[in-house]
């Protein structure tokens, strides 16, 4: 039996990036096991309550989406600057900038202006503002070489102090003094309809933006002449300018649009989500749109699925405090889990050793089968089907050969 | 080395090598690109572990693990790509690794690497930083740092490619009087009058396996040119005469910066008309890189000026120059030629994909795309495994390459720069890219052509320009000049 | 004189601002240095305050426990935590060949998450404040030269004077033993290295364990000097960023990070207690405290155009 002469057509099946995504989830919650085990409380009471707090009826479903929404849009902020070959990790504070954007706005524009006005005044504010946040980091790539990963980080504090200087100047709730004035109703992204059909909850429009932003970037990356350009920069950036493309205007443009959608997060989180904002916090939904993005693989699709994922966590671990276990272990669980998805090279050699083996398994069955038909079909000859149906075949002969020799 | 077997996924590196070396002689190990010298080598450097077979050193069985033993057994290797941190002193690189001690005499093995160099003629001095240093030395420091581990089995692999013919002349001369003091050497090469002059026997190997072991002085080099390819093989290339053009792509005084900030080309003049081969002819790093850097708009100019079809270029940004009829064959495919991780398709219109038919109103038109490439792939015979949407980086070194000459010629330039376009493929490979660069010069196009292989220039071009040190030393005809007096230029001597 | 006044509250707190930074980046140059990119000193900092903290408040919680040994174990403890952590680093970097960066964010996220919620089962909260820190004592002699003496041997930390020392340690070993060209060479060529009999993997991973070491001990300091807690809720506020931007502003050399650490905590002194000095009362809390962050970008501007970054720093071997 040679095998090294099958051909190309027929092989083992290569590890999916779908496949990948679901180990890593499955390694984060294993660990997470173990976490809550040493402390000695119960896994599976701790996962229930998880999924009771965050699924257990309409309004809990409406507030799982309505964080969703947030981990969508910083996931497709993340996803987009990969994809030109940045690592944006200021996504944090260009929410920052997007939520304070639009609280201003909410603040000081007249209550009775019509919504169909108003609202694309704030989306649109806000969108520039992050992606002029986004823009400077690459502009600093760009033109100075500063590392991306460090300059957004320092934009993320920068950002922490304007609003921390910003609140109290201008929206102040004057009876808290460390928090904005709550923004009425109307000038928030929530529709009546939406919080009477969940229940009350924080669902708001801000998640169909993020679904419409969902077959945006698909749109930009896989149809348009932009998406080419800048995919081809973070491929191979020396092909890139060989070819002619302007890469040092692809990393600005890149960064631009993943920060205005990080800031189109902030504001969903600031004016919908929650309608205050508080001095001195760094929104933490900064770091897990890195877990969303990475777990989605990249692709829109997959971002939306594993932003419900950790939108599920994120809720549901508020229902904790019964069990003792500190809620802290959905945060130790997304760590996990993008420790396993920068590591994929390892779960992706796990799948296709496993199914390297079963198809080897298979290949032997159908020689077997063909041998013992006296069909001289060469194996590289032989359609899916065929394969399949004879590797059937060949499995029993050789069981039935195994009996016969013991 | 016994029956040598070594299989990576999907091919079969060494395959029942048997290589036999005696002592005090120069064993020759000749082969095409990828017949699997290399691998051969690394298994007997302890780099890689072979599947099957044996190694004996001085008649008795050993097992190398890690390069340690085969600086234990006396086995060193000056390898094709230096071994050397750019920013170390000579000394600090040939110690590393045998420091003598935590805290390490850098001035006692100063002296014994004094010592060694002037034994064996090197002429090396121990704190110059490498970076410094040039091309030829480097290389004696590689072989010093051999010596120093007292290495008395020598394996020199491929260790022409970056030299000049005088260079290589000194090289010679000092692996004789290696081989004279009692070493022995092993020559991994594919140059057929090196072996020529300076082996005694030849081992042959052709895709893995063992062909013939040959004695040098009575084989003829077409005799072995034959056993190494597997047919008989002319490297000559069928040219009718040049018909000459207008002038195409005209350099004119130009001065370019290097990426240490200090003049790379120094006022070169050079001009490449329609209908002829241009070869530059220059070791490596004397500015080849640079020019052409500066000539396709990677890199600024300091002075000077470049036309493109009678039209100024010098400031003109990379697409411009592309759209204007510039076609380049980039020296390193894999970084800078094609995208690895993106479809055939998509490196097939990189340079074109903004443009109609390709896209309309910045929406891109995928059949267009996939027609487009399918024709380039079929024409050029580019084979991949699924067509137009195999990765580009799942294609063998040759294909690459045929498919980015396919690219740039489909673009039909008036123009077409060459870098390096053979490095590293096999001799059918080679022969169709070369017929393909004759007939667009037949077709009335320039074509510049950069090669550090100084047959490869003198088969193609109907002129060469040599270089060295940044400067345009002579440009001349190819029928009235040979390698002697091309290589002499190439070491900066002007002619009388 | 007022001026004076002003400099010698500042240089002994700046020097308390500037020790920590500075391990985390002479962390940051080992494990660069030998050919890793490492930014996941924050998390492993952040790891060092958390496991020094809860380390001495179970010790000094021992009645009779001497507080200063109970620092000591502390301090210990903290290195021996963040090299454990640091390994995952090395594990995906090297054997993996992960994308670093990734990975570094991994390490920074999971050390956020590990450490709060051990802290919640821990104390109940997210915080974790010591019974005492380390005393400031003036160097005997030393402190009584004058300028000198009153700048940088008044009121100091012992922890700074062993942080000082590994610093000049460090110097010397890489550029004077044999392990340090190795780990520099790894770096810059690591197949030169292969070749040369040397094991990459062991020395990438001495790296990378080195800047577990250092970066846990810097995060300790933070503890046991100034903060005297673990926060939950602020981190350690991006300092170990700023130790990777004061590594490239440094030049990834022992002196330049020595000099751009001082600068780093300069400009921390100046925003946590500018509001005491007369001269920055007019400004505004929020623009004080963006002032090193601000700073360390402009500081970045400049010196990442020429990077003289190891060559290989990233790419898997």
């Amino acid at each position: 039996m040679n095998r090294t002469k099958i051909a190309k057509p027929l092989e083992a099946r290569k590890a999916s990036p779908l496949v990948v995504s679901l180990s890593a989830v499955l390694l984060g919650i294993v660990a997470g096991c173990i976490f809550i085990l040493c402390i000695g409380k119960n896994p599976f009471a701790g996962f229930e309550r998880i999924l009771f707090g965050a699924l257990s009826n309409t309004r809990r479903i409406g507030n799982t989406l309505s964080m969703s929404t947030q981990l969508i849009l910083i996931g497709l902020s993340v996803a987009f600057a990969f994809k030109t070959g940045l690592f944006n990790i200021g996504a944090s504070g260009q929410m920052l900038m997007g939520g304070i954007t639009g609280s201003i706005l909410a603040y000081y524009l007249p209550l009775d202006m019509p919504r169909i006005i108003y609202l694309p005044i704030i989306i649109i504010a806000s969108m520039l503002v992050g992606s002029l946040w986004g823009f400077i980091s690459g502009f600093l790539k760009a033109k100075f070489n500063v590392h991306e990963v460090v300059s957004t980080i320092m934009l993320n504090w920068i950002a922490y102090w304007i609003c921390y200087d910003f609140i109290p100047r201008f929206i102040i709730d004057p009876t808290i003094s460390v928090k904005s004035k709550p923004i009425e109703t109307v000038h928030t992204l929530r529709a009546d309809w939406l919080t009477d059909l969940t229940g009350f909850s924080t669902l708001n429009y801000g998640f169909f933006v993020a679904i419409i932003m969902c077959f945006v970037v698909w749109f930009i990356l896989q149809k348009t002449t932009l998406g080419f350009n800048l995919k081809a920069v973070g491929s191979n950036r020396f092909c890139a300018e060989y070819a002619g493309i302007k890469v040092n205007r692809s990393i600005m443009i890149s960064m631009a649009i993943a920060g205005a959608l990080a800031s189109l997060a902030g504001l969903t989180y600031y004016c919908g989500y929650s309608n205050i904002m508080e001095m001195g916090k760094m929104p933490n939904e900064g770091y897990d749109g890195i877990a969303v993005a990475l777990l989605g693989n990249c692709s829109p699709v997959g971002i939306f699925f594993s932003a419900i994922f950790f939108g599920i966590l994120k809720m549901g671990r508020g229902s904790l405090a019964a069990t003792g276990i500190p809620t802290e272990i959905a945060d130790t669980i997304i760590a996990t889990i993008i420790y396993f998805t920068a590591t994929n090279v390892i779960l992706a050699s796990f799948w296709n050793s496993i199914f390297h083996r079963s198809f080897t398994g298979k290949e032997e069955a159908v020689i077997a089968y063909l041998k013992a038909k006296n069909d001289t079909t060469p194996i590289e000859k032989l359609s899916k089907e065929q394969f399949k149906a004879y590797a059937k075949e060949g499995k029993a002969l050789l069981k039935n050969a195994k009996k016969e020799v013991e | 080395m016994l029956g040598i077997r070594k299989e990576f996924p999907g091919i079969v590196a060494n395959d029942d090598i048997t290589l036999q070396v005696e002592e005090g002689e120069i064993h020759a190990v000749l082969g095409e690109n990828g017949a699997g010298k290399s691998t051969l080598m690394s298994i007997l450097f302890g780099l890689y572990h072979a599947d099957k077979g044996i190694i004996k050193v001085r008649g008795r069985e050993v097992n190398i693990k890690s390069p340690n033993d085969a600086f234990d057994l006396g086995i060193g290797m000056v390898h094709q790509h230096f071994q050397l941190v750019h920013n170390f002193t000579v000394a600090e690189n040939i110690i590393m690794g045998k420091e003598g001690g935590f805290v390490y005499d850098i001035k006692k093995a100063s002296r014994k690497i004094k010592e060694i160099s002037e034994r064996y003629g090197l002429a090396i001095e121990p704190d110059m930083v490498i970076e410094n240093i040039s091309v030829g030395m480097q290389q004696r420091v590689e072989i010093l740092k051999m010596l120093y581990r007292d290495a008395d089995i020598l394996i020199f692999d491929e260790p022409t490619a970056v030299l000049t013919p005088q260079e290589i002349d000194e090289l010679m001369q000092i692996m004789r009087s290696l081989v004279a003091e009692g070493k022995s050497i092993i020559l991994i090469t594919h140059k057929l009058d090196e072996i020529k002059a300076v082996a005694n026997r030849c081992t042959i190997i052709r895709r893995g396996k063992l062909i013939d072991v040959v004695d040098v002085a009575s084989t003829s080099v077409a005799e072995m040119a034959a056993a190494m390819v597997g047919r008989p093989v002319s490297f000559k290339v069928d040219k009718k005469p040049a018909k000459i053009g207008k002038p195409v792509l005209e350099i004119k005084n130009l001065s370019v910066m290097n990426s240490k900030k200090v003049l790379g080309v120094k006022n070169f003049s050079l001009t490449v008309r329609g209908g002829e081969i241009v070869g530059i002819a220059g070791v490596d790093g004397n500015g080849q890189t640079e020019l052409i850097e500066a000539v396709t708009g990677l890199r600024k100019c300091e002075s000077g000026s470049i036309l493109f079809n009678g039209k100024e270029i010098t400031d003109a940004d990379i697409a411009t120059r592309n759209e204007m009829g510039m076609g380049h064959i980039p020296e390193d495919r894999q970084k800078r030629g094609l995208i690895l991780k993106e479809s055939l398709a998509a490196n097939m219109v990189i340079k074109k994909f903004a443009k109609a038919p390709f896209s309309h109103h910045c929406i891109l038109d995928y059949p267009e795309i996939r027609e487009y490439s399918a024709r380039i792939i079929d024409k050029f015979d580019v084979r991949s495994g699924e067509g137009v949407d195999s990765l580009a980086g799942k294609l063998s070194g040759g294909n690459q390459q045929k498919a980015i000459i396919g690219r740039e010629i489909t673009a039909d330039p008036d123009l077409l720069i060459a870098v390096q376009p053979t490095r590293g493929l096999d001799v059918g490979a080679i022969e169709f890219i070369h017929k393909q660069l004759v007939e667009e010069r037949d077709k009335g196009k320039a074509v510049l052509l950069i090669s550090f292989e100084l047959d490869e220039i003198f088969n193609l071009s109907d002129r060469i320009a040599v270089v060295s040190g940044g400067e345009l030393i002579d440009i001349v005809e190819t029928s009235s000049t040979d390698e002697h007096e091309v290589g002499l230029m190439m070491a900066g001597i002007r002619r009388g | 004189m007022e001026f004076w006044n002003v400099v010698t509250s500042i240089i002994p707190s700046a020097i308390a601002y500037t020790v920590p930074i500075l391990m985390g980046a002479l962390g940051g140059l080992y494990s660069e240095r030998s050919g890793v990119t490492n930014l996941c000193i924050e998390g492993l900092m952040l790891f060092g305050v958390f496991s020094a903290a809860a380390t001495i408040v179970k010790l000094q919680a021992i009645p009779g426990f001497s507080f200063t040994l109970a620092i000591v174990i502390g301090i210990a403890v903290a290195m021996v935590a963040s090299m454990l952590l640091s390994l995952l680093h090395a594990f995906a970097a090297i054997n993996l060949k992960a994308n670093q960066v990734i990975s570094g964010t991994a390490i920074n996220m999971l050390s956020t998450a590990v450490s709060l919620f051990l802290a919640q089962t821990i104390t109940g909260s997210g915080n974790i404040t010591i019974v005492r820190a380390i005393v400031r004592q003036n160097v005997p002699v030393l402190s009584r030269i004058p300028v000198i003496g009153t700048l940088f041997f008044s009121s100091t930390y012992w922890t700074t004077w062993i942080c000082l020392l590994l610093w000049a340690l460090s110097w010397f070993l890489l550029y004077k033993t044999s392990f340090g060209l190795r780990l520099r060479a790894c770096g810059e060529h690591p197949s030169a290295v292969a070749s040369a009999g040397v094991n990459v993997h062991k020395m990438r991973y001495i790296g990378v364990m080195a800047s577990g070491l250092l970066s846990g001990l810097g995060g300790a300091c933070i503890l046991v000097t100034y903060a005297g807690e673990y926060n939950a809720g602020s981190g350690i506020n991006g300092l170990g960023f700023l130790a990777i931007a004061a590594l490239i502003f440094g030049q990834w050399k022992p002196l330049g990070i020595l000099g751009s650490t001082f600068f780093f905590g300069l400009c921390m002194t100046i925003a946590n207690m500018g509001k005491v000095f007369p001269i920055f009362q007019s400004i505004p809390t929020g623009y004080l405290g963006m002032f090193p962050y601000v700073a360390t970008l402009i500081a970045l501007i400049f010196s990442s155009r020429r990077s003289s970054a190891p060559l290989a720093t990233g790419e898997p071997f």
